[in-house]
């Protein structure tokens, strides 16, 4: 076993274990945390790609921005101080044994399946490429998204916002 | 069987999924629901990325992933201030109990 080996299923195992408990701790906040660490473990596993730039974007945006969204939605919507926090579930078997099933066929399929695997070279970094493309062949997807993210904030702030008189 | 090739990221990608689903199916709190959301966009993340290092397209494939974590901010910015009202309106964010679009 190489170390890439053995650095894949350590991040591997940091982001299911915590994965896990991300549904299934009862504690809010705990779930939010824990969730910090399966995408602290899944940006590991895009270094271990070759994906830099994707990687380093994950722990800016995700860690960084969407985390803290759902850390402040979560500080405003429930009573933190409170002893029970909101940790009610429904219909937990059929959900298990659906998602289960579900779980199995997914990943026989990936296993049975014969990936046709040709290995595209490593690059020393992707930042440049990735630029380039970005205003070459993805240009308008590009533009595209400026103006959805755009959108998204004036909505969000505007609906957060809204007085109710 | 123990060297890492594309099949393992598949598998913790699909495990990811299963969990998120589960997250949506299950859990009351709306904050919750959107976690799973999350676990679920970062699954299908993973196999894209996986997809570009296994499959000889370039950087294709992380690029995509780039513009699914900028829809995911954006989806979760719009959530959270649906949450946030769903808050102001009913005193909580249990989605199994609101079934009304206003007052």
């Amino acid at each position: 076993m190489s170390i890439y080996d053995f650095i894949f299923y350590l991040f591997a195992a940091i982001t299911i274990v915590s994965g896990l408990m991300v549904v299934s701790s009862g504690n809010i906040v705990r779930s939010a945390f824990y969730l910090l660490a399966t995408l602290f473990g899944i940006s590991g596993l895009y270094v271990l790609l070759g994906a830099d730039f994707v990687a380093v974007t994950q722990i800016m945006v995700y860690i960084g921005g969407i985390l803290i969204l759902l850390l402040f939605g979560v500080m405003l919507t429930s009573d933190i101080t409170h002893i029970e926090i909101k940790k009610g579930k429904v219909a937990v078997l059929p959900a298990v044994v659906g998602v289960g099933v579900l779980l199995g066929s997914i990943t026989s399929i990936m296993m049975k399946t014969n990936w046709k695997i040709e290995l595209s070279k490593i690059q020393q970094t992707t930042t440049y490429d990735l630029g380039k493309l970005l205003i070459t062949d993805y240009v308008l997807i590009f533009e595209l998204l400026g103006i959805l993210l755009l959108i998204a904030m004036i909505g969000a702030a505007s609906m957060a916002r809204r007085d109710d008189k | 069987m123990f060297e890492v090739g594309l099949t393992h990221y598949l598998v913790v990608s699909s495990f990811l999924f299963a969990f998120g689903i589960y997250a949506i199916l299950v859990r009351k709190n709306a904050i919750l629901v959107l976690m799973g959301i999350e676990l679920v966009l970062n699954a299908a993340n993973i196999n894209f990325v996986a997809f570009s290092r296994y499959g000889n397209f370039g950087l294709n494939g992380q690029l995509i992933a780039l513009f699914v974590i900028i829809l995911a901010a954006a989806e979760a910015a719009i959530a959270l201030a649906i949450v946030l009202n769903i808050y102001k309106t009913f005193g909580h964010v249990n989605v199994d109990e609101i079934d009304n679009l206003k007052e």
